[in-house]
């Protein structure tokens, strides 16, 4: 009975991200515009954009491989996986038992992985510069990740969301000063993650500049509307794994009713607005840095991610 | 070494070429000249053709006198000035694209605006020959291990105009760029022979669409100056009004857009409705927002009701009063600052020796504006500053766009204050019956806009050259860029904001 519920519920999140990705990047764009005094796109463009990509062809270069192809669904199906695997509103997942946040990494850095080959695979310049610096990214924002998981591990003595979650909820958490590194740390590369402002301009068409646009430069139709899709998961995975972390309450707990699970569902719509805005906020404020400054950026998310984790060896209590 | 008045006395002065003296010299004074420009003691101003003469205006750096120097092809080859002067080249290789004129040792033979596809061969030669097949254009080599091409362009991303860039690079460090120009290749010279003058100054008006004003204004007077005709006050003071306006406008435009290239998007939103705010005000004074068509030879086209200038000083106060809240956006904005600050940096040297004009010029501490050196009315009898800074990079280029938008709008409180009330708004413009020639100077926002006519003895256009002053502001790119990140290349592009259409003619 557990495991139907536990499937049940698995399967209503599943859905659930996949149909407020959009809005989300939606939600962004707008509040993005009226901070700038525009009126802006609806916030349910995007949904009309990803229709109109998958009725447009598809226009592939004569030198794509089959790679260049496969690698959209590729990149879809493990960020829609990756994304299945956080707690958003209910912590009993089916999922959470087969699969941590290291496998969360995992799936993120596999779909990476493609998005750099296919960047390579048409052999176009821009493709190339967006793969290496993509990759250049890569490097520093995942041992950082890994940091962040480190330093939650050590405190909730497991990498399961669920349970990581559960332990935030307990009164054994406290004031933690690596906890507020973590945070810190999560939040810088999430930016980087999602190739935001200051690291990457997503609504930039400079091409030159480009680092995430510049590797889907050649992708058209329906490839480029699971990139879109997939990219609009991502954003709100990285936010939902800030909320389920570090913003637990509301969450609804295993066994709880079904009005507990719609209200758990409220208030995970509310954070993800909450995150939205303060995103859009902070993108309208900065202007976007060098990309040689950005080993810096994430250098700092690094040491605090470090910084955390020491923390926790010299008192449990940090 | 003579100077420049020295070579008139020396020279043919042609009597029909006025307000500046155009002489025809031999093969040595020619030499004589060109080597006083290699030793940075004159400034080329432009280098264009004739169907058998080159003509070469240059401006005295002691004196500060323009002379224009003719040489004829018929004497034998005529000496390349880019031989030994740089800045010259681009302008030669167009001469050759043009007239077909071979210029002895030209240093670079290669196409300039010819890409084979007009399906002609110097076109504005006496005879036009049908074009071959399109050839394959070299780019400069660069070796060494590691290195890279991209190719960017002519069609990008966004919607701008088109221009090849091809980036030689090791990683993400610039090794070398080239520019390739001439896809808005327009025939603006071809056109304008046999045009009537009224033709001509609305073609003229639609050189670069952005500096309209200031191509209408350099060409009113080239051919005002060529028939000796008398502008009626009330038509001048109009006109520095319109060309102050569009100064402000894209000023306005381009420091909001250096920032949006940095992605920081604020700054373009507020300086975009500053900028509305300038043509809305433009539209409402003189039927037309960017003012195409409103200066004609002889005077302008409307004039200016009263609620017109009730309008423009209402836009100078809310302009005056909201700008500098953004100055101080953009100061104290570390991230934007971090980005500008050191970026792109153009050498005075090069700047100097480029005659490099606007913005570019003045941000690398060439002091040099055609309002105050080669003055012309009503700008003798305005009180104005001309900023100059010396670091040379996107900072100062901004900078220095954002003390001119201050300069400008005391201008224009100061025009309409002291601009004649009413009076007669156009002087009429007529053929003498003998062959005219005129060239004037004009300080547009992008800098000082070159116009040279040859008017027929019917008032019909026989020749007019047009010299926008990004001629010597891409080449400076191209070095400016040198060691930066490719990555940084739109914010320097975006700074120095050269127009495609007024140089590629």
């Amino acid at each position: 009975m557990v495991v139907i519920s536990d499937l049940a519920i698995q399967g209503a999140q599943m859905l659930l991200v996949l149909t407020l990705a959009p809005l989300l990047t939606g939600f962004v764009r707008k509040v993005k515009a009226q901070l700038l005094r525009r009126r802006g796109a609806s916030i349910v463009q995007p949904y009309r954009d990803l229709l109109r990509l998958l009725r447009k062809e598809v226009i592939l270069a004569d030198t794509a491989s089959w790679l260049f192809r496969v690698i959209p669904y590729l990149i879809f199906a493990t960020t829609w996986v990756a994304a299945a695997l956080v707690p958003t509103f209910a912590t009993s997942l089916l999922f959470s038992w087969s699969a941590d946040l290291i496998a969360i990494i995992a799936l993120l850095g596999s779909a990476r992985f493609f998005l750099a080959l296919a960047g390579m695979d048409v052999g176009t310049s821009f493709g190339g510069i967006g793969s290496s610096r993509e990759v250049m990214i890569a490097t520093l924002a995942e041992p950082a990740m890994i940091m962040i998981v480190f330093t939650l591990a050590l405190l909730a003595g497991s990498t399961q969301l669920s349970n990581v979650a559960s332990f935030m909820l307990s009164s054994s958490v406290g004031v933690r000063v690596s906890l507020a590194l973590a945070l810190v740390a999560l939040v810088m590369v999430a930016i980087a993650e999602n190739a935001r402002i200051p690291i990457d301009n997503p609504a930039t068409h400079l091409e030159l500049t480009m680092v995430h646009e510049a590797m889907v430069l050649e992708y058209s139709g329906r490839h480029l509307a699971m990139i879109e899709l997939a990219a609009s998961l991502k954003l709100l995975l990285y936010i939902s794994l800030i909320g389920c972390v570090f913003l637990p309450w509301g969450l609804a707990l295993p066994g709880a009713g079904a009005a507990a699970q719609v209200a758990a569902v409220a208030v995970y719509i509310a954070k993800l607005a909450a995150g939205g805005f303060l995103l859009a906020l902070f993108e309208t404020t900065v202007a976007k840095m060098r990309v040689f400054r950005v080993p810096d950026f994430l250098g700092a998310a690094l040491m605090l991610g470090l910084l955390g984790t020491l923390l926790l060896f010299v008192s449990r209590s940090l | 070494m003579p100077t420049l008045s020295d070579t008139i006395a020396t020279g043919r002065v042609i009597e029909a070429h006025r307000s500046y003296p155009r002489v025809v010299v031999s093969a040595s004074l020619w030499q004589t000249l060109i080597s006083r420009l290699s030793q940075g003691e004159s400034t080329l101003l432009g280098l264009w053709g004739d169907a058998d003469a080159v003509h070469m205006a240059l401006l005295d750096e002691r004196e500060g006198g323009v002379i224009v120097a003719t040489a004829l092809t018929g004497e034998g080859p005529i000496p390349s000035v880019s031989r030994v002067h740089p800045p010259a080249l681009r302008l030669e290789r167009t001469l050759r694209d043009l007239f077909g004129i071979e210029l002895a040792e030209l240093p670079d033979p290669r196409p300039w605006l010819d890409h084979g596809r007009w399906g002609l061969r110097n076109p504005l030669a006496r005879h036009a020959e049908a074009a071959g097949e399109p050839t394959s254009y070299p780019f400069l080599g660069a070796e060494g291990e590691g290195l890279h091409q991209i190719p960017v362009g002519p069609v990008h991303a966004g919607i701008i105009e088109p221009g090849h860039f091809r980036f030689t690079a090791n990683g993400e460090t610039v090794v070398r760029l080239e520019e390739r120009l001439g896809y808005a290749h327009k025939g603006v010279e071809s056109l304008m022979a046999g045009a009537s003058i009224e033709q001509a100054a609305r073609l003229a008006g639609r050189t670069s669409g952005d500096s309209t004003v200031a191509y209408a204004f350099a060409f009113a007077r080239a051919v005002e100056a060529a028939l000796a005709i008398d502008v009626p006050p009330r038509a001048l003071w109009l006109r520095a009004l319109m060309a102050e306006l569009e100064r402000l406008a894209n000023h306005f435009g381009d420091i909001g857009a250096i920032c949006n290239d940095a992605a920081f998007a604020l700054l373009h939103a507020h300086t975009s409705v500053l900028r509305e705010r300038v043509l809305r005000a433009a539209a409402a004074c003189f039927g037309h927002r960017l003012m195409m068509d409103c200066i004609m030879p002889g005077g302008v086209a409307g004039d200016l009701t009263p609620e017109g200038a009730g309008l423009i000083r209402e836009l100078a106060d809310i302009a005056g009063k909201a700008f500098p809240a953004l100055v101080e956006l953009y100061d104290n904005t570390a991230s934007l600052q971090d980005r500008t600050v050191g970026t792109g940096i153009l050498n005075p040297t090069l700047a100097r020796q480029y005659g490099c004009g606007g913005y570019v010029g003045r941000a690398s501490g060439r002091n040099f504006d055609v309002r105050r050196n080669l003055a012309y009315a009503p700008y003798d009898s305005l009180r104005f500053e001309i900023p100059v800074r010396s670091e040379g990079d996107v900072n100062a280029r901004v900078w220095i766009r954002i003390q001119e938008v201050q300069q400008s709008l005391a201008l224009i409180e100061q025009i309409l204050d002291a601009m004649p009330t009413d009076g007669p708004l156009r002087a009429p413009v007529g053929a003498t019956g003998k062959p005219a020639e005129g060239l004037a100077l004009v300080e547009g926002f992008r800098g000082d806009v070159l116009a040279w006519v040859r008017l027929g003895a019917d008032g019909c256009v026989d020749r007019c050259h047009l010299r926008d002053p990004s001629w010597f502001q891409w080449p400076l790119l191209e070095a400016a860029i040198e060691g930066n990140i490719v990555a940084d290349f739109p914010l320097c592009n975006k700074s120095f904001n050269c127009s495609y259409s007024g140089h590629d003619l």
